[in-house]
């Protein structure tokens, strides 16, 4: 409702090479400023112009996104608002991170529909749109509403309910200490606060690890299929897109020449970097093999890398062994089905502690076993799928980090020894935003909860 | 109804003379109205028919602003009390509440006093059975014995007499509080008009005589030996004060209540009130916290010249031999003497989100109600309400625009929002966790957040104006003063104050803000490593340590209100017809025809009403306004 600064993906996702975040608002040129790392600060371009240059996380100076950022200064604008426009690499990954740093660094996620009724609510559209305004809002809030809700069923609203419900015990026994200071309940302890404090920050830290850890769930463990030319790692792939038929995308990012397949197995997701790469390698320009194994590796959390069963290890496998010494390997080695020529263990002794599978994907033999060992490197590592609970949503993601700040605050306010009742201004923050998460109004609750745990009276 | 005769014409009138009452009538004849205050019985003005104390958290608060804006309450305390405390000094300033033990019958004559020597004032006794309302607009009341009395606005403030009936056991009757005569036609009579009523319930402990009490086997609650006063204007403390005792409830008296609950009226279903949660009877405690061995029991004396002592805790509708049991099953109550029963009184109240900010009714025009009436309970509460009634009642017949007091400048703001933009299903008690700012609404500041507004009303004097203009300019060059003087690690004589602290000494040249905001560090130890130009009171050093040391705190709160200012600020015309706009849920329509708020912020804040339907309505509000435009040029 208040007019501070509102940012979103303006382009549809997932769908284009290009992708765009908008950011309106008073402070829109200020925040983007904070990031971009380019010839000019943004604050003193001029209007209606594009700018060429990086994204970096102002907290690690790592660079980000390669963008282009158009400032348009109020009043001629969309909303009539200070409007930045940056556009990235339209993958999910990068636009997702792009919004996150600008969501970090000061914008508010929008509301669905809000660019456009601020353009009404500035007097930049025509009356006769008032309707459409109003019946976008509303049909986009219900779809949001919907999603959301879908988002926060099961684990992740238990676990924040748990969260809140902890919370508010602490804040209804600390406000009894300041409404009634006659009664005789014992004064909530600093120390005791501080446990609950550090408890829910705990907590909360988790929850925003598997954010990123959602996010692998989401977009796929990044895969590299590598091996030197006719080891049979085009078969491999069919192989793999063929058993689960499962592509979740096929999106062609245009920009960096690559595409990217999704393949789902046994409830992992990969997304193989460089498909085209390899079937191009395989059937028409071998010779580049090495060359691009090397580049691939480079982006993968996963390698599967394939040797030949029927042919002696050449120069080229020791190089591709070499580039993917301590990444995340399984060595695949095919072509069963013919004649041992292959020296194991050499194999072995370069990967002594990596699986290893026999496969011949003519006959279809030993993909199961690859799917295993697969499964197994995902589930047995950080992440057990059954018990863990995601949180992909950025508007939750958003919440989160900020409910996480609150209750730093109120630790750093328990260690300067500041009252109670000053932390507690924290505490609520940090239970009100939680509250947002999974769409728990504010309210009376604490009061109920005050009257509820303890007996007062006259 | 006797035949009528022509009372007199007045700008102001109101009924009833409890807590509301009397500040409202004093408000509006101060300000300049001719005032009628009528009351059933003369002898209940300003009566205390529960607890003799006044304030504590968030009351204690409302005391404060009552006096900054220039009402009674705060100053008839003062004159009057027989203990002083200051609670939660061991907590942050926010918290820090002023709490009296009241003498009830020197506050009940103290205050007639000053109602009746106030110009403009004129108190009378009568009963008002209807009201005089003409096309929608109250114009004045008619009494028991006939007189008509006319008026450019009226207040209604009937606390508990509006049909008001006392329980004990098995035992009901047609009461007001403490056998006063109800008040019944009227009742009738709004409910005539169309108000929505409800029934709330409330009650009372019994008394004992303090002879009779062996207070060797009880805690002593003594007062402050420096007791604070409420009043801004108050100068001299009273230093003689009475203790108060502490004892407990046990197995026996919790065995007893448990043994006799069939007779409780609450669990027998004889009363159909809703009552506080906040205020449970001795029996209800019992039942709903049966983990708990013993409940705390205060002994309050009711006045200097009196052996009545008032049993905080035991507020009970058990029949008059089961509270006796009660009283003697207690330490060093064993021989004790009871002098009245406690007792349960259900009153009607009307539904509260029937009136605007103004306290004014939406239903009937120049008709305002403060008190219990709006649901609420507590002196102070209603005294809050009350002064707010009287100044908009006068200033309504004077023709000028209502003040309404905002969430982020006064508990009694907070009250009243809540009350007309949430309603309330139970007897509304203030309590500092309903503040969303309570950091800005301090016991301390009270005058700086309004003596400027009951100057501009008319209700503070300019001689007390020049004192706290001046006290504010202190205060602002002295944290001027703070923040501009550095000092330096190389002085010795600086290192030493803090040393003596416990706090780590300077390593660098830092200002003597900064240095205040250390945990260990007092305004006095800024004061002696650097003295203030000029004296200062210990009221501007207070409110200097209190600001510098809590600025980030404070920043952090203004911020939120500076948030929320945008949208208190866009106001919703009163002629809107909600049903015309698309889009909105079905829910948030019906509320907020109902509601019918000022503001988008006022409106953001009805339970029921969502984010979107906001949003709606302020793209619909946008068009609304453009139309107006269109069709005006």
């Amino acid at each position: 409702m208040d007019m501070d600064t509102i940012a979103a993906v303006a382009t549809p996702m997932g769908e284009g090479s290009i992708a765009v975040i908008r950011v309106s608002g008073a402070d829109a040129i200020r925040i983007v400023d904070q990031i971009y790392r380019g010839k000019q600060q943004l604050s003193t371009v001029d209007s209606h112009t594009i700018q060429y240059g990086k994204l970096v996380d102002p907290k690690t100076d790592e660079m980000v996104e390669e963008v282009l950022v158009a400032i348009m200064k109020a009043p001629r604008t969309f909303t009539r608002e200070d409007v930045v426009e940056v556009s990235c690499h339209g993958g999910f990954v990068s636009v997702q991170r792009v919004l996150d740093l600008i969501l970090e660094n000061g914008a508010r996620l929008a509301e669905p529909g809000e660019f456009t009724k601020r353009a009404f609510l500035n007097g930049r559209i025509d009356l006769s749109q008032a309707e459409a305004v109003i019946d976008l809002i509303r049909a986009k809030t219900d779809r949001a509403m919907k999603v959301a809700l879908g988002q926060v069923e099961g684990k992740l609203s238990k676990l924040i309910k748990s969260l809140r419900q902890e919370l508010i015990e602490a804040m209804a026994h600390i406000e009894v200490t300041l409404d009634y200071p006659e009664h005789d309940v014992e004064d909530f302890t600093q120390n005791l606060l501080m446990t609950k404090c550090r408890e829910v920050e705990t907590q909360i830290g988790r929850l925003l690890m598997t954010a990123k850890q959602g996010k692998i769930l989401r977009e796929g463990i990044s895969t590299a299929i590598v091996g030197r030319p006719n080891v049979g790692k085009s078969s491999l792939l069919n192989s793999l897109v063929q058993e689960e038929k499962a592509i979740v995308t096929d999106v062609a990012g245009t920009t960096r020449d690559v595409i990217e397949e999704y393949v789902n197995v046994r409830g992992v997701p990969l997304r193989l970097i460089d498909t085209a790469g390899i079937r191009e390698t395989e059937d028409i320009v071998e010779k580049i093999g090495v060359e691009k194994s090397r580049q691939v590796l480079q982006q993968a959390d996963l390698v599967l890398l394939v040797v030949n069963f029927n042919e002696q290890l050449k120069e080229d496998d020791y190089a591709i062994f070499e580039a993917a010494k301590g990444l995340n390997v399984i060595v695949i080695v095919n072509k069963t089905d013919l004649p041992q020529h292959i020296d194991m263990n050499e194999v072995t002794k370069h990967f002594p502690n990596q699986p290893l599978v026999m496969t011949s994907v003519r006959e279809e033999k030993g993909i199961e076993m690859l799917e295993e060992a697969i499964a197994k490197i995902f589930f047995s590592g950080r992440v057990q799928q059954e018990d863990m609970t995601y949180v992909s949503n950025a508007r939750h993601i958003h919440l989160l980090r900020q409910a996480e700040e609150a209750i730093r605050e109120a630790i750093v306010g328990i260690e300067g020894q500041m009252p109670i009742d000053m932390v507690q201004i924290d505490i609520k923050k940090a239970w009100e935003l939680l509250g947002e998460v999974i769409g728990e109004s504010v309210g009376e609750d604490l009061i109920d909860q005050i009257f509820s745990q303890f007996c007062l009276g006259k | 109804m006797s035949t009528t005769y022509e009372g007199g014409n007045f700008d102001v009138i109101v009924i009833g003379a409890g807590h509301a009452g009397c500040e409202s009538a004093l408000a509006a004849a101060r300000m300049g109205c001719d005032t009628l205050l009528l009351t059933i019985n003369l002898d209940a003005v300003a009566y205390m028919p529960c607890n003799p104390s006044v304030g504590g958290p968030a009351k204690g608060h409302v005391v404060r602003e009552i006096d900054a804006l220039g009402g009674e309450m705060g100053r008839n305390t003062d004159k009057t009390y027989i203990q002083m405390r200051m609670l939660n000094t061991g907590k942050g300033p926010a918290v820090h509440a002023l709490r009296a033990q009241a003498d009830k019958f020197a506050y009940q004559h103290e205050m007639k006093k000053t109602i009746e020597n106030t110009p403009n004032l004129i108190l009378r006794q009568a009963m008002v059975d209807e009201l005089i309302v003409e096309d929608g607009v109250c114009k004045g009341v008619i009494t028991q014995t006939g007189a008509r009395y006319t008026a450019k606005s009226v207040v209604v403030t009937t606390g508990t007499y509006l049909r008001g009936k006392i329980i004990i056991g098995d035992l009901q009757y047609e009461s007001g509080p403490n056998n006063m005569r109800p008040s019944i036609r009227l009742a009738q009579h709004l409910k005539e008009l169309g108000f929505d009523l409800v029934r709330f319930k409330t009650g009372t402990p019994p008394r004992v005589h303090k002879s009779t009490i062996d207070t060797s086997k009880m805690e002593i609650q003594p007062g402050d030996e420096e007791p604070r006063a409420f009043s801004y204007e108050t100068t001299e403390a009273i230093k003689d004060q009475l203790p108060c005792w502490l004892t407990y409830t046990n197995p026996e008296t919790h065995e007893l209540i448990e043994e006799n609950l069939h007779r409780a009226p609450m669990y027998s279903g004889q009363i159909e009130g809703t009552g506080p949660r906040y205020c449970p009877s001795i029996e209800d405690k019992v039942v709903r916290f049966n983990d708990k061995p013993r409940h705390q029991i205060f002994l309050e004396p009711e006045g200097r010249h009196t052996e009545e002592m008032y049993v905080q805790g035991l507020s009970t509708s058990l029949p008059e031999d089961v509270q006796l049991g009660m009283l003697r099953s207690m330490a060093g109550m064993e021989n004790v003497k009871m002098m009245r029963p406690g007792y349960a009184i259900e009153y009607d109240a009307i539904v509260p989100t029937q009136l605007w900010p103004s306290l004014e009714t939406k239903l009937v025009e120049g008709l305002f109600t403060a008190g219990q009436i709006n649901g609420t309970s507590g002196y102070e509460e209603a005294a809050g309400q009350g002064l707010m009634a009287g100044i908009n009642a006068a200033r309504k017949a004077q023709g000028k625009d209502p003040i309404v007091l905002g969430r982020e400048e006064a508990y009694i703001g907070v009250l009243i929002d809540d009350l007309v933009t949430k309603g309330t299903n139970e007897p509304y008690r203030l309590l500092t966790s309903r503040a969303e700012y309570r950091l800005l609404l301090r016991h301390d500041n009270a005058d700086l957040r309004l003596t400027d507004i009951g100057h501009e009303i008319g209700l503070i004097s300019e001689d007390r104006y020049q004192r706290f203009t001046k006290k504010r300019e202190q205060v602002e060059a002295e944290k001027e003063r703070l923040h501009n003087t550095r000092v330096r690690p190389d002085n010795e004589d600086v290192q030493s104050v803090i040393r003596e602290t416990g706090s780590p000494e300077l390593t660098e040249v830092i200002d003597l803000a900064q240095l205040l905001r250390r945990p260990e560090l007092t305004y006095d130890h800024i004061h002696r490593i650097s003295p203030a130009p000029e004296e200062l009171s210990a009221e501007v050093r207070e409110q200097v340590e209190i600001q510098v040391k809590y600025d980030g705190y404070i920043r952090k709160s203004l911020q939120q209100v500076e948030k929320v200012k945008k949208v208190e600020e866009k106001r919703i015309p009163p002629t809107i017809d909600y049903h015309a706009i698309s889009g909105m849920s079905k829910e948030a329509r019906e509320k907020l025809s109902k509601i019918r708020p000022l503001n988008i912020g006022q409106a953001s804040r009805i339970s029921g009403v969502n984010p979107a339907d906001i949003s709606v309505l302020m793209v619909y509000l946008e068009q609304y306004h453009r139309v107006l435009a269109r069709t005006s040029e």
